[in-house]
């Protein structure tokens, strides 16, 4: 069974039509990214799978390890171990960002009928996970993305997805706004997740990551569609070529 | 269902302490002229000079009318309707005066504050539950039912009693600190309570004693169709210090109630007052029926030099807030502090504030405001920042935050600035946000619910003030504000 199928999904925003039909497939174990034009609908897609309110879907499935997706809340998806990594995470102020973690992590615990963690094995976990993504400690006590810099931002993102362990990552841009050496911690953090167990998505406009994260497929979203799917080649292409040639080429 | 629409669902609360005591009371019949303000002194044994005190107080009151100004709106009071003393029965019996142990208190009276979680079996408090070395007084209706850890108080030479009991015992800290800070004729809520106030709270710390523990009242009112009217005076002497929490709840009744206290502290040379509240009266159902007005008057004097003075107020129930703990700042280099969370819901109205008057030389103040509003509350914080032409470089900073949740509520700023001396320094921020349905996604999209993500974002708004608060009320507090902004979700 696959971890995530989604079939002929169309979704729209304010009754304007932005997903058409879209239809992609998820194996445990794959890293899959989506590349395409900027407003073609790839942030869409996450919320939609995130499954934020306004976001209507319209037709189509969407089946998550088993689970109808569509049925459920927003939290229930994270729990049944979907993490969405944001393109702008949101400035949260005055809520410590390891309140944050500690409460996030107990959320997923609590689904599992496990008790809260205890403080002195959270706080090892995450210290280590701190100096993994060669951030200060001094982070966990800040606000949850308050004054964080772009950069500071998406490895906090990261940080969050090694702490919560989801069943499937979808990460949108969080290789935009990277310096060379984020992208390399970055990276390797994604590399850590990948495992039989887990498919990761990444949504992202260039070959530079997926220089360091080898993705098993890549799609073209155009216009709210798949217009194109093929391996990690199709990227160098697009990156040798650009967009033009192979829209040219579905049309 | 948008995202607004199930936060405007999710903020529906439910009050916890509406339910009632069932208890035989003695309650004077409503109305109120000289022969009543007789009565109720009468009733607690006072001397001549508090009865004369209460006389010049309603004499004066009646020449005033009631404020219009505060952005509140409520049908007009009729102050004959009211009854102006209620007692516990078994209470009455004995004379009036506070129990000497709590086996002279009713039972049920004390199930009540077992019911609202306030511990006052000093064994319970000793043995280390909830509330742990905080000393309590305990007000129902007009009277303070018992004070707990009096004994290890007076050992440090603190005096901590009911104000019949302070009265009684220590009349001379009354003559000479009573109506120094609110004068009885200050306004018209406070000459009402000055003419009839029941009992309440009072403090004496001496010269150079820290307080060895927190002192604590909870007010509570029962009786149906009474005005609750008590006094708190705290008096810190030089170089002492004392931190003072008041708690209140009221049961849920379809009518009005109303509440008009009157707090006053004094601080002299380099002592130190912190007072804490979380008011938490009934705050009236989902339409706006019934509720307290909470029409108060607090006031500090830092008559000392290097005195400070500090409020800190969790502001989550009440139908109608009217409230400004405001600060003196008399002596040189003494400090004014105000943390205030207020937050209303449905058709909650609140106007609070401060006001800080800087008079001493290098006189110090910060205030910080966040206000919340959801439903159709209304939400305004007012706030008078006056540098006197004696107060040399004098320095205020203001930090006031609005947060919305939903569309229909409303906020308000009205900060006044008066400065009359040109070495002042005054500054002021605001802000209005919204908790935003980026955030509530965000926070949902990690596993949490609807409910907690919403108390994250408003108690991470809150910050700054909670930090304020006592460490043992701060947990209080937030619990508190996730009450009032609980409800069904969407
Ligand atoms: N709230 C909204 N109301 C109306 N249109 C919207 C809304 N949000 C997104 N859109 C539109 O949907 C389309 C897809 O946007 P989306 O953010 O998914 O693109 P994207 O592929 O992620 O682009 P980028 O590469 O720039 O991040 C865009 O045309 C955008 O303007
Ligand atoms: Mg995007």
């Amino acid at each position: 069974m696959a971890l995530l199928e989604i079939k002929n999904l169309h979704a729209e925003i304010e009754g304007q039509e932005i997903l058409k039909g879209i239809n992609l497939t998820v194996n445990a174990g794959e890293v899959h990214a989506i590349m395409g034009p900027n407003g073609s609908g790839k942030s869409t897609l996450c919320h939609v799978l995130g499954g934020r309110d306004g976001y209507e879907v319209t037709k189509g499935t969407i089946t998550f390890d088993g689970h109808d997706l569509l049925e459920m809340e927003t939290e229930e998806r994270a729990i049944a171990g979907m993490l969405l990594g944001f393109q702008h995470p949101v400035e949260i102020p005055g809520v410590k960002n390891i309140y944050l973690l500690k409460e996030a992590l107990n959320a997923k615990r609590e689904a599992q009928g496990l008790d809260e963690v205890d403080t002195f094995t959270f706080m090892k976990q995450v210290r280590e996970l701190v100096a993994s993504m060669d951030m200060d400690d001094a982070f966990l006590h800040r606000g949850v993305n308050a004054g964080f810099s772009g950069g500071e931002k998406k490895r906090n993102e990261i940080l969050q997805m090694l702490l919560l362990e989801p069943k499937l990552a979808l990460l949108d841009e969080t290789d935009s706004g990277l310096d060379i050496d984020a992208l390399k911690v970055v990276s390797e953090g994604i590399n850590r997740m990948r495992g039989a167990e887990r498919g990761i998505i990444l949504v992202t406009h260039y070959q530079r990551l997926l220089n360091y994260v080898e993705p098993d497929f890549v799609h073209v979203l155009y216009k709210g569609k798949i217009i194109k799917s093929g391996d990690k080649s199709l990227a160098h292409r697009l990156e040798a070529e650009g967009y033009q040639e192979i829209l040219e080429e579905a049309s | 269902m948008t995202e607004t629409q199930e936060l405007e669902q999710l903020v529906k609360r439910e009050y916890k302490y509406g339910f009632t005591t069932d208890i035989e009371q003695e309650i004077i019949p409503p109305g109120l002229d000289e022969d009543v303000v007789r009565m109720i002194s009468a009733k607690k044994n006072e001397p001549e000079f508090m009865l004369d005190w209460r006389l010049s107080a309603f004499r004066h009151w009646q020449t005033m009318t009631e404020p219009e100004w505060a952005h509140v709106h409520y049908p007009k009071i009729d102050y004959q309707a009211l009854s102006y003393y209620a007692a516990p029965k078994s209470q009455e019996e004995l004379d009036a005066d506070a129990p000497e142990s709590l086996d002279d208190v009713d039972p049920k009276l004390l199930e009540t504050y077992e019911k609202l979680g306030i511990p006052l079996h000093e064994r319970a408090v000793l043995a280390g539950v909830k509330g742990a070395n905080v000393a309590v007084d305990a007000v129902f209706d007009s009277v303070s039912v018992t004070t707990t850890f009096k004994d290890k108080l007076a050992e440090a030479g603190v005096i901590f009693c009911s104000f019949s009991e302070a009265v009684e015992n220590h009349p001379e800290l009354i003559k000479q600190y009573l109506g120094t800070v609110v004068p009885k004729g200050d306004n018209y809520f406070a000459a009402l309570n000055s003419a009839v106030f029941s009992d309440g709270s009072f403090v004496y710390v001496p010269k150079g004693v820290k307080c060895p523990m927190e002192l604590s009242t909870y007010f509570r009112i029962n009786a149906k169709n009474t005005g609750q009217f008590e006094r708190t005076l705290i008096i810190a002497e030089e170089g002492a210090s004392v931190s003072y929490l008041e708690g209140c709840t009221a049961p849920q009744r379809d009518e009005n109630q109303l509440h008009a206290a009157v707090v006053e502290l004094v601080a002299l040379d380099d002592a130190e007052i912190k007072y804490s509240t979380v008011q938490n009266w009934y705050p009236g159902d989902e339409e706006g029926k019934g509720g307290i007005f909470n029409f108060v008057t607090k006031r500090g004097d830092a008559r000392g030099d290097r005195s400070k003075i500090t409020w800190t107020q969790v502001e989550a129930g009440s139908a109608i807030t009217w409230k400004y703990p405001s600060c003196i700042l008399r002596g040189d280099d003494s400090v004014g502090e105000f943390y205030s969370v207020a937050v209303g819901n449905n058709y909650q109205q609140i106007d609070s504030g401060t006001k800080m008057i800087h008079l001493g030389k290098r006189t110090r103040s910060t205030i910080v405001s966040k206000g919340i509003s959801a439903g159709q509350a209304e939400n305004a914080y007012r706030g008078l920042v006056h540098i006197g032409k004696t107060a040399s470089h004098a320095r205020n900073f203001t930090q006031c935050d609005s947060l919305l949740i939903g569309d229909q509520c409303g906020a308000h700023t009205f900060p006044y600035v008066e400065a009359k001396n040109s070495t002042a320094q005054v500054e002021h921020e605001a802000t209005t946000s919204k908790v935003s349905d980026d955030q509530m996604f965000y926070l949902r999209s990690r596993g949490l619910s609807e409910e907690d993500a919403m108390n994250m974002v408003v108690s991470g708004f809150c910050k700054d003030v909670f930090n304020e608060l006592p460490m043992e009320f701060a947990v209080e507090a937030q619990a508190l504000l996730a009450v009032s902004l609980e409800g069904s979700v969407g």
